[in-house]
């Protein structure tokens, strides 16, 4: 039987980690942080966990600590946010490409400036390149899904990649909701124990990690890297599969909502997906053809999969929560109207920015933007606005 | 949304309405309601306004964002009523609720023309009668419990009870304060 608590984000993220128990967590134990290392150090000193928690001076060394401990062959996870991301920057790629399956916790909040502290994906995004695989939750039960199918994914044989599982600042990560837990013993037993192929501490095994390439094998490294990636689609899927077995709650790259006859679809990231969930039911009781695609897996990015399922779409907006400064739109709208280009979608594209500095998104928001899909999909009078912020005072 | 309740509570920072915005989930969710109970973050400072919410529901609730018209708002600080429009969205079906000495007549110009009900207590007065310390947020939760009726009086105290116990098992000597407080505030709302 499932456990039924209540919960913030933070709280249900940190007691996944109580379950899964891990080796080792470096992590930079307050702000920019959250709550969440003081919650898991809470955990280990009451002796519910034992993992080694090292608290460590910077994000960098957090980072740092956790590529020792994971090359030296133990399971490892850290969590961060913000600027704390930001500080990690060097190393989230030493890590991806040193193929070391860290699991992060993070929570998305926004990059300076101006000085804020609230929900938006900056910090994320902008380390989307960084050969991470990335999955976002709407809700702390997501999250905490999320997290609990970290490790199967990571680890994997195909994959060993470092995995960040993201959820929104403020709104998911210190708003108190219903969740429904797993006991321990199946959480435990669907993660499983590590067992990595190639560790430093192998004493039958000599290796270094993180040695100089030349130009005539580097490349052959980072093709291996992005391979990965691609193989980690089929693991996620059947990772998922295996995880809706003991929890009754199915996954997948995204959610559809009411998706299928939808003619207006949404596309989003994150808390605002139950909003919109909202604003649909209220338009389809009056006959208004509107769905969601709630993305949950960005990378790998699943773009030909997206577009298979808007493809009755007569219009679309791709929202993001963050800026690209490409004057063109965010990440996802940016990748996601090249998905629609390739397939050959005829659908009208809004491309919105959204949510920054915690600016609230509201069930008339979502509502509004629905009828706008309409009115350009009608009368195709969309002209200038194709790249558009809402929720922006006047 | 079915049976669905949104209240927002307008206090200052260090009075404890995070906190009790908290515990009314908390309670409401013993009851096997679903819960939210959120605060609006902004700068960390103490006296400076803050916001907090809750949405109590007999259904899942899927919306993320803050809440615009509630259904009661509660007051723990009166003297917000002059700098923050604590009654902006409220509807006129439901009520407010505010933590003052002064009379309910004094406060009513403040009120924008409000006409839902307006409901006072005196939550310093129960705390020293009570606990001997001013923490205003356990009164301010039994008054909300009675005005909006999201739980039955002898529900809600026993739930307390129970989460009152849990939390103070280490100072059990604080449990029949804080009781006697929540009994009082029930009876001294106004």
């Amino acid at each position: 039987m499932a456990i039924k608590e209540r919960m913030s984000g933070n709280e249900a993220v940190a007691y996944a980690m109580k379950q899964i128990n891990p080796d080792v967590m470096p992590a930079f134990p307050i702000t920019p942080s959250t709550e969440l290392p003081q919650f898991v150090a809470s955990y280990i000193a009451n002796g519910e966990m034992d993992t080694e928690f090292i608290p460590v001076e910077s994000e960098h060394s957090a980072m740092s600590a956790a590529i020792g401990a994971e090359a030296a062959g133990a399971r490892t996870m850290t969590a961060t946010s913000s600027a704390g991301m930001a500080l990690m920057w060097e190393m989230l790629y030493v890590a991806a490409s040193n193929r070391l399956p860290i699991a992060l916790a993070l929570v998305n909040r926004a990059l300076s400036g101006p000085l804020n502290i609230n929900c938006e994906h900056s910090d994320s995004m902008g380390a989307r390149d960084a050969g991470w695989i990335q999955i976002y939750a709407e809700d702390n039960q997501e999250a905490y899904d999320n997290f609990v199918q970290a490790y199967r994914i990571a680890e994997h044989k195909d994959v060993m990649l470092p995995i960040m599982i993201c959820q929104d600042g403020f709104i998911i990560s210190h708003g108190v909701e219903n969740i429904e837990l797993l006991e321990d013993e199946k959480v435990k037993a669907f993660v499983g124990e590590y067992n990595p192929a190639h560790f430093l501490l192998n004493e039958k095994e000599t290796m270094a990690v993180g040695p100089y390439a030349v130009t005539s094998y580097g490349m052959e490294s980072k093709r291996a890297h992005a391979q990965a990636m691609m193989n980690a689609k089929q693991v996620i899927l059947d990772v998922a599969a295996e995880y809706e077995k003991i929890s009754g709650r199915k996954y997948g790259f995204f959610e559809e909502y009411c998706l299928e006859d939808a003619e207006y679809a949404i596309v989003a990231i994150g808390s605002a997906c139950g909003t919109a969930k909202d604003a649909i039911d209220a338009l389809r009781a009056k006959g208004m053809k509107v769905g969601l695609l709630k993305v949950r897996v960005f990378r790998p990015f699943p773009g030909a999969e997206m577009a298979e399922a808007l493809k009755n779409c007569k219009a679309i907006a791709i929202m993001d929560r963050c800026e690209s400064y490409s004057a063109n739109g965010g990440p996802l709208a940016a990748e996601l109207s090249a998905a629609l280009f390739k397939a050959k979608s005829q659908a009208e594209v809004l491309k919105i920015v959204y949510g920054l500095n915690g600016r609230d998104f509201t069930v008339a928001d979502a509502t509004k933007l629905y009828e706008d899909l309409a009115d350009i999909a009608a009368n195709g009078n969309h002209e200038t606005e194709e790249y558009r912020y809402i929720g922006l005072r006047e | 949304m079915n049976g669905l309740t949104e209240i927002r509570w307008h206090g200052r920072g260090g009075q404890g309405a995070k906190t009790a915005a908290l515990l009314l989930a908390d309670v409401a969710f013993s009851i096997g309601k679903y819960v939210q109970g959120f605060p609006e973050y902004g700068p960390e400072r103490m006296g400076a306004p803050i916001t907090a919410y809750d949405r109590i529901s007999d259904t899942k609730i899927r919306v993320h964002s803050n809440i615009y018209e509630p259904d009661f708002v509660v007051v723990v600080d009166d003297t917000l009523l002059h700098s923050v429009d604590v009654t902006k969205g409220l509807k006129k079906e439901g009520a407010i609720l505010i933590n003052t000495e002064k009379d309910k007549e004094e406060l009513i110009p403040l009120l924008k023309g409000y006409e839902g009900g307006v409901y006072t207590i005196n939550a310093r007065e129960v705390c020293m009668k009570t606990l001997g310390k001013y923490f205003p947020n356990t009164p301010m939760l039994a008054a909300i419990v009675n005005i909006s009726k999201v739980m039955e009086k002898e529900v809600f105290l026993k739930e307390m009870e129970e989460s009152l116990k849990h939390k103070f098992a280490k100072k059990p000597e604080v449990l029949e304060g804080n009781m006697k407080a929540l009994q009082l505030a029930f009876e001294e709302v106004r």
